[in-house]
């Protein structure tokens, strides 16, 4: 048995220990806002923040979250983060989700890496591409996740 | 995607293939899917005469001459409290139509735009492309297709609310008049239309309706935030993948290595053993394999019981495909005679002033959309229920029947938001649809009597087929000193999409895809002679974004800058002097994009340059002034200026998005890693680590700008991609003096 804990609720699952988070989330536990788009970590659609960082949930196995607080997108923009709201509410002004397929992953990777600023730090254009270069958008939302993430960071300054 | 030359003809191809897919008798469709869209957001349209019903099946006589594709029934939904739910004709996977759509009704209907909702149809006939017979989204046609018909949808909804009020205050319903949401009349009453929609659509539906002066527009042509904004900003939006029915289980399927091979034996033991899988079933797969499903509760059981299956292969009868191999035959093809598109006279070549000898290749491209392909099959003793999100409802609909051995109106497709799709969604042979009947259909009879949904894995999306088809483009060219071009003799070779498959009557012509050509020659005067080869290939192959326009706006346009770089000529100015008077729209969006980006004003940082290219996709044009440099001997894009004339931009928001995002698109050809290849029959990428695709640290600047117009709109879902990659490509070989033949870009 393992025991996951998401957006502050403790499950027990009786699931294989390799299972990846991912897959406890979507198939499991019915939480289907964190998206599969490679299984190998190397297109971040299904990022989710592990005790805060943001991870790939489908390489990470439930057995790497014994102890810790998973968080996903559903609870990172339902109002109660601070900065999860702000990044959610830069996406809509900009417009930024065409498909939307891949969304989900670009908010809580720019919402981990707004937390990981010190207080009212604005990021540069380089470092913000820097934080958002694992998240793989194929409709080509570039240009506005950028301007979104710059947006963010300064709602919360 | 679909562009054909005679566009009366396709059509006629797809009323084939109804026809063909007809049952004997045409029973009436059962009046379910009607009745579950009415029922489902408010009862407003749910309590409708039954004629007009009937009506929006396609079933019934038409009464007042209308087509189910005309029958607000089916289109509007208002509910007690004034929310305004507009039914889609089609897909929304990224271009943005389940905005656009509802603002074109909404106009007409002088509706509440803050009350505006959408969903998406299903296979009934009202959702069926008015001008094509069948619901297709596709070559860039929602908008082209459906402007007038979701106006006059709007305005007959509007009508009725002005009837329905007229008769409650028993007034002349020519006194009254509507804004947001509201009938109002002289003397200051107001209705909400909630509150009339019940008696509104309980009127009879008028067949002519008098349409706004553009001028009078409110909601189309202002920049407009999409409906689905917020749900797709915080996991909320639902896509095919994630359907959830009760006892719904999960299949993986392992494919064979080479496209068409014979499996000859499974050993799945290990598959069995592992915990969730329920059970392991060989399965009938596209073009006349067969493959293994793993049934189990769980994309993770069943892709692990996949990984322990021990199969072996039978490949000896399996054409076994090497891209050098296959480039050599698209060499020596390219040399010999074949089927002619256009013809001229070639001797003036051999005593040209100038000539220009290029070869170009082309290789295969995955579509790659970010949502994992996928199917959710429901079997009932008697019909069938698909979800999925997919660009032709209809035909997979149809395959499914066949599949299933049903007839078609016992099969229900649940159109769901797909993920991108880029035409990987829109695939004549229906070829994963099937592929989860077929599943669904092995699993049933094992005893499991559930859902089952389908779920690719990003390798076999990757390895799967149904590419981009690899070309090889040669052309010699004569011209003289001051650039006129006396012969161009060309050859294309690649094969044909549509040969083989429904379309092909209405494609292939003399033995020529128009998927292939469309996007040679026009709209410059050229002597050019044009040979085609369509060689078979065991490689599946599909439209992929701007289809043919992928690799001939590349060769057209970078062949043309490089004339006028051999002239010594102003490559604006060389290709305005071609256009002449007879193109004002190319002309106007390359003037546009000139001035916007400072081209022959601004002087460029040392090393950078610019480039510039033109080119018409259904029926919009776009034009690009780009900023490049070579970086540690690799390309980059630094900057784009794009001048787009689509007409009229319904919503201008969403046009920018398109550009920026079929920009991108076209900057993917030309990255390192953009390609698939193929040894000894099998594919060599299996993922984003080594099929590429862009990410943000390649994301140019790019400025959007629209050429006014108040015709009636064309499409914008594929024209911002062919000519990003050969303006690149011209500011590439203006730095290095040499021109980029290769796909992706390889500097000599």
């Amino acid at each position: 048995m393992s025991i996951l804990n998401v957006n502050g609720r403790a499950h027990t699952l009786d699931a294989d220990p390799a299972t990846p988070i991912l897959w406890a989330l979507r198939d499991t536990l019915g939480l289907t806002g964190t998206k599969f788009g490679c299984g190998a970590a190397l297109c971040g659609a299904c990022t989710v923040h592990l005790d805060g960082q943001a991870v790939r949930s489908c390489v990470t196995p439930i057995s790497a979250a014994q102890g810790k607080k998973i968080t996903t997108i559903e609870a990172a923009t339902d109002g109660s983060d601070r900065v999860g709201a702000a990044v959610h509410a830069a996406w809509v002004k900009h417009d930024v989700a065409q498909c939307g397929y891949c969304q989900s992953g670009q908010v809580m990777s720019a919402t981990a890496f707004l937390k990981s600023l010190p207080k009212g730090k604005q990021p540069s254009a380089a470092e913000i591409d820097g934080a958002m270069a694992g998240n793989i958008c194929r409709c080509g939302t570039y240009a506005r996740i950028r301007a979104a993430v710059a947006d963010a960071a300064k709602t919360l300054a | 995607m679909l562009n054909p030359t005679e566009p009366h003809e396709l059509p006629r191809a797809l009323q084939h293939l109804l026809a063909r897919s007809q049952p004997e008798t045409a029973a009436p469709l059962a009046r379910r899917s009607f009745l579950k869209l009415a029922g489902a957001g408010g009862l407003a349209l749910g309590v409708f005469p039954r004629l007009a019903m009937a009506q929006a099946d396609g079933a019934g006589p038409a009464a007042g001459g209308l087509k189910p594709t005309e029958q607000p029934a089916a289109f509007v939904q208002i509910a007690p409290n004034g929310e305004v739910t507009v039914t889609l004709n089609r897909l929304e996977f990224g271009q943005g139509v389940q905005t656009a759509l509802p603002m074109i009704l909404a106009e007409e209907l002088d509706a509440d735009w803050a009350l505006v909702r959408s969903r998406h149809g299903n296979g009934d006939a009202a959702y069926a492309d008015p001008r094509f017979g069948l619901a297709i989204t596709g070559g860039s046609t929602a908008i082209k297709h459906s402007f007038t018909q979701y106006r006059e949808l709007g305005a007959r909804a509007r009508a009725m609310l002005l009837a329905a009020a007229a008769a409650r205050w028993n007034v002349d319903a020519a006194t009254l008049r509507t804004s947001a949401g509201q009938v109002l009349a002289p003397d200051g009453r107001k209705l909400g239309y909630g509150e009339l929609a019940e008696a509104a659509m309980a009127l009879p539906v008028p067949e002519k309706v008098t349409l706004k002066d553009p001028k009078d527009f409110r909601l189309i042509g202002q920049p407009t935030s999409r409906l689905d904004a917020r749900a797709k900003s915080s996991g909320r939006q639902d896509f095919g993948i994630d359907v959830r029915l009760p006892g719904q289980l999960t299949a993986v399927v392992a494919h064979p290595p080479v496209f068409g091979a014979k499996l000859v034996s499974v050993d799945d033991g290990a598959a069995r053993a592992v915990k969730g899988v329920k059970a392991v079933l060989r399965v009938p797969l596209d073009r006349g394999a067969e493959g293994v499903a793993v049934v189990a509760d769980g994309y993770w059981p069943a892709k692990q019981g996949r990984d322990a299956l021990k199969l072996q292969w039978d490949t000896a009868a399996a054409e076994k495909v090497d891209s050098e191999r296959q480039l050599a035959q698209y060499r020596e093809l390219a040399g010999q005679g074949g089927a002619r598109k256009f013809d001229a006279d070639m001797a003036p070549l051999e005593r040209a002033p100038h000539r220009i000898e290029a070869e170009f290749v082309f290789p295969y491209l995955a579509h790659a959309p970010m949502e994992p392909l996928n199917c959710t099959v429901q079997l009932a003793k008697d019909g069938a229920q698909l979800w999925l999100g997919t660009q032709f409802p209809g035909v997979d609909g149809m395959a499914a029947a066949r599949t299933l051995g049903l007839k078609p109106e016992q099969v229900q497709v649940h159109v769901q938001a797909a993920g991108g799709g880029f035409g990987r969604r829109g695939n004549p042979s229906s070829d994963y649809v099937v592929e989860a009947c077929q599943v669904a259909k092995a699993a049933r009879t094992a005893g499991l009597d559930v859902p089952v949904r389908l779920l690719w894995s990003r390798e076999d999306d990757i390895k799967g087929g149904y590419y981009r088809p690899m070309h090889l483009h040669r052309a010699r060219i004569g011209f003289d000193a001051q650039g006129k071009v006396l012969a161009w003799d060309h050859a294309l070779v690649g094969q044909s999409i549509t040969a083989g498959t429904f379309f092909e009557g209405a494609m292939v012509k003399d033995g020529i895809d128009a998927t292939a050509v469309e996007g040679l020659r026009d709209p410059y005067p050229l002597p050019m002679r044009l040979t085609v080869h369509h060689p078979k290939v065991n490689v599946p192959v599909l439209w992929w974004r701007s289809v043919g326009s992928t690799h001939t706006a590349f060769v057209m346009e970078t062949l043309i800058d490089e004339i006028a770089r051999t002239t010594q000529q102003d490559p604006v100015a060389y290709r305005l002097q071609l256009l002449g008077d007879k193109h004002p729209r190319h002309r106007a969006a390359l003037q546009l994009a000139v001035d916007k980006s400072g081209y022959g004003k601004t002087k460029l940082p040392a090393g950078r340059a610019w480039g510039v290219a033109v080119h018409e996709s259904f029926e919009t044009v776009v034009a690009y002034v780009v900023q490049a440099s070579v970086q540690k001997g690799s390309p980059v894009l630094h900057r784009v200026t794009a001048g787009v004339h689509c007409n009229l931009a319904v919503n201008p928001r969403t046009v920018e998005a398109q550009v920026q995002g079929a920009a991108l698109m076209g900057l993917s050809m030309c990255l390192p890693g953009a390609a698939i290849t193929l040894k000894d029959g099998v594919v060599q990428q299996s993922n984003f680590g080594d099929f590429a695709v862009p990410r943000i640290t390649d994301m140019p600047e790019i400025a959007v700008h629209v050429v006014p117009s108040a015709e009636p709109p064309t499409g914008m879902g594929e024209p911002g991609l062919p000519p990003l990659a050969p303006a690149f490509a011209n500011a590439i070989a203006r730095l290095t003096g040499k021109p980029v033949r290769d796909m992706p870009f390889k500097l000599a």
